[in-house]
């Protein structure tokens, strides 16, 4: 082989090879770039994860939108966890508050995390919560059972399409996470 | 004193030198002929590793009810013989085929970085031995799917960080595999032959190369956060913290779509080659068959979230991805009618290579049309996950790349070996092949029209008579494949085996570079490349 050819190769073979590392990078800039689309577009059913300040709306009563609330655990997390009302009616602009109530089944204590999850996806950036236990980790003693609740509030601007939206939390055990911690 | 013995040794031609002798000629080879043929070998043993995990498969599902194995291990076995069949069996034998014949197709005397080549073959070895090594571990081998999807896959046993560096190895595998086939390619090929006068197989190879070395490293990429997430408490595809598992989903079928190309596109490449030699016509309509491969292969980018109509996308992306998907049948509808018209009047024989290619352009068609329905996307939330995908991505795997494997291997085999392998047990093995295929997949779609999922060890007795059929056609299949070992090895030795002519078919020196060596090729070909090149393919 002259070396005019491998010399030829060698330059080949690096730009590939950065080729290679540059596809690597992309697969990890999918994590923020999936995010940031989910976000501008709104549709991966993710509501607001810190609380929003509680704002006066117009209540619009021409409609009632059905609220649905559904709960359930990751790897079957040793808690009871459960909504009081299975659903309710609501005016879209006007405030309401649920309760829902978790039980560390456990002699021990326990860290936990709910994450909602909104469906229809794209309903999510008008339900408002000004209120959520969803909105940091909860910590339970040993056998504890709290009762929490969400407030909430469905923007008017809410498309008339909709006419049902489900809340679903799922609650993960996080206690071996936040003692490695 | 060395130095200078050196200096003669290289004054020597290269022609005469034979290959060196005993087991070290093939661990340390460079030769792109060698690592051909142990690219050929260890795929044909994978094939018949990852068929007796689909025959264990297919008895259990012989009739409803558990019989041999516990669903864990049936789990295993499911996501085993996926692994092994795309990364030890297809990709391996298709790399195979480059290695040997994209440098006699192009007028090169090797490859062009030919340590390289043997370094990626023993990692291709080490890859598959890790991913094997977890059938005997504390957990079993992983069981959530070739797609590793999480969370479940999180809660794979010991095999987990095995699984992942298996597909690292595999993978950087693949991607020096795919950086020398480029580097070939593009600076070795004789100055007469010009991009446009390449055989098809070598086009279809050199998009495919660069398709594996835009993907792998994505793969690799998912796998390590993977790896992360369940050791290092990352939370990528962790809901908990912050992360979601639809991610992983996207990112994997950024790869797994092209992916599955990375299979066809050269099975198209070698189909092209096969049928004007046995058509006897050059192949019609070159310059669309290249377009269509560069066409297809860049579709594959954009149509990855098919996979995933049910994760619960808005209307406007199922819309997207169904309009770009059915996008693809228009290049692939190119090469099968470019395939149609290629035999149309010629004047065609049916030697074995010949029927095995036919046998893919109807077959494969059937698995493209699947594919098709299964693209409209309401009509896939039914589909998905049942026996009719599966049915379908089989339909192209099988009787479309594995059939042309078997094609190129009967094709060119009397070239390599210099002997005529038994075209009568050859054509018996190619009808059993044919026959029990269909008898095999066809009743999965059935199965999966009726709602049987996939990956179930148990079904309802409703399923019971098509999954009977299935496996009585998965078992004369299987066992039908063994006459292929025997034919070769029997063509290897040569005893009662006619002698190959140097064009082996009838006017095949039109065709290929290749056909113009003498048979059997010697260990060292064009170290001056060609005067002349052959123009019938084009």
């Amino acid at each position: 082989m002259s070396d005019n050819i491998s010399e030829k190769n060698k330059r080949l073979v690096r730009k590939l090879v950065i080729v290679v590392l540059l596809m690597f990078g992309f697969g990890y800039a999918l994590v923020p770039l999936y995010d940031v689309f989910c976000d501008i577009t709104g549709i991966n059913g993710k509501t607001n994860e810190t609380a929003e300040n509680e704002i006066a709306y117009e209540i619009d009563k021409r409609r009632e939108i059905t609220v649905e609330f559904m709960t359930a655990l990751n790897e079957s997390a040793p808690i009871l966890f459960k909504s009081e009302l299975k659903k309710i009616k609501v005016y879209p602009g006007q405030y309401y508050t649920v309760n829902f109530y978790a039980e560390n089944k456990t002699d021990k204590p326990m860290v936990a995390r709910a994450i909602p999850s909104i469906s229809p996806g794209l309903a999510a950036e008008y339900f408002i919560k000004t209120e959520c236990f969803c909105f940091s980790e909860q910590t339970f003693k040993a056998n504890e059972g709290k009762t929490m609740p969400v407030r909430f509030v469905i923007d008017p601007k809410l498309p008339d399409k909709y006419k049902t939206i489900t809340l679903a939390y799922t609650f993960f055990d996080n206690t071996e996470k936040s003692v490695k911690k | 004193m060395s130095a200078v013995a050196a200096e003669n040794e290289h004054t020597h031609d290269h022609d005469d030198h034979g290959p060196a002798k005993g087991i070290m000629r093939w661990i340390v080879t460079t030769n792109h002929k060698d690592i051909g043929t142990m690219y050929l070998i260890f795929a044909l043993i994978m094939f018949f590793v990852g068929g007796t995990m689909a025959l264990i498969i297919r008895a259990e599902l012989f009739e409803p009810g558990m019989q041999f194995v516990d669903p864990q291990f049936f789990n295993s076995m499911t996501t085993m013989h996926a692994l092994v069949m795309v990364f030890g069996a297809v990709m391996p034998a298709f790399v195979g085929f480059a290695n040997w014949m994209i440098p006699m197709m192009i007028g090169a005397p090797d490859m062009a970085l030919p340590r390289m080549n043997n370094m990626s073959f023993w990692m291709l070895v080490a890859g598959i031995l890790l991913i094997a090594s977890t059938l005997f571990m504390e957990g079993g081998a992983p069981a959530a799917g070739w797609t590793f999807y999480p969370p479940l896959v999180l809660q794979t046993g010991n095999a987990l960080p095995f699984a992942v560096f298996a597909v690292h190895l595999l993978g950087i595998s693949s991607i020096m595999g795919a950086i020398n086939i480029i580097a070939t390619i593009l600076n070795m090929r004789a100055p007469k032959m010009t991009l446009m006068k390449m055989p098809l197989f070598v086009w279809t190879w050199l998009i495919t190369a660069f398709l594996l070395i835009a993907i792998m490293p994505v793969f690799a990429g998912a796998v390590t956060m993977l790896l992360t997430d369940r050791f290092f408490d990352t939370s990528f595809f962790d809901a908990a913290g912050g992360g979601d598992p639809v991610l992983y989903q996207h990112i994997f079928w950024f790869f797994g779509h092209p992916e599955v190309y990375v299979m066809i596109l050269p099975t198209f490449g070698l189909a092209s080659t096969i049928i004007p030699v046995f058509a006897r016509k050059p192949l019609f309509g070159y310059s669309s068959m290249v377009y269509a491969t560069g066409a297809i292969a860049f579709l594959s980018f954009i149509v990855w979230a098919h996979h995933m109509f049910t994760v619960g996308m808005p209307i406007s992306g199922e819309l997207y991805f169904m309009y770009a998907t059915m996008l693809i049948a228009i290049p692939t509808g190119v090469k099968v009618f470019n395939w149609t018209a290629t035999m149309w009047k010629g004047a065609m024989t049916f030697e074995t290579p010949m029927l095995f290619a036919i046998a893919f352009v109807v077959l494969f068609t059937m698995g493209g049309f699947t594919g098709l329905m299964m693209a409209i996307a309401p009509v896939d939330f039914q589909y998905h996950d049942t026996y009719f995908i599966v049915a379908h991505f089989h339909y192209t795997l099988v009787p479309a790349s594995v059939f042309i494997l078997m094609a190129g291997g009967y094709f060119w085999l009397p070239k390599w070996v210099g002997n005529m392998y038994d075209e009568k047990l050859a054509r018996l093995h190619f009808w059993l092949s044919a026959i029990s295929v269909n008898i095999l997949f066809f009743p999965q779609h059935f199965l999966g029209l009726a709602g049987m999922p996939r990956r179930i060890p148990d079904y309802a007795v409703q399923f019971s008579d098509w999954n009977m059929i299935s496996s009585i056609g998965a078992f004369i299949f299987g066992f039908s494949q063994l006459m292929f070992v025997y034919i070769v090895i029997k063509t290897v030795r040569g005893k009662d085996c006619e002698k190959a002519t140097d064009e082996v078919w009838e006017d095949a020196h039109k065709h290929g570079l290749e056909w113009t060596l003498p048979s059997p090729v010697p260990y060292h070909t064009f170290a001056t490349p060609p005067e002349k090149i052959p123009t019938e393919h084009l």
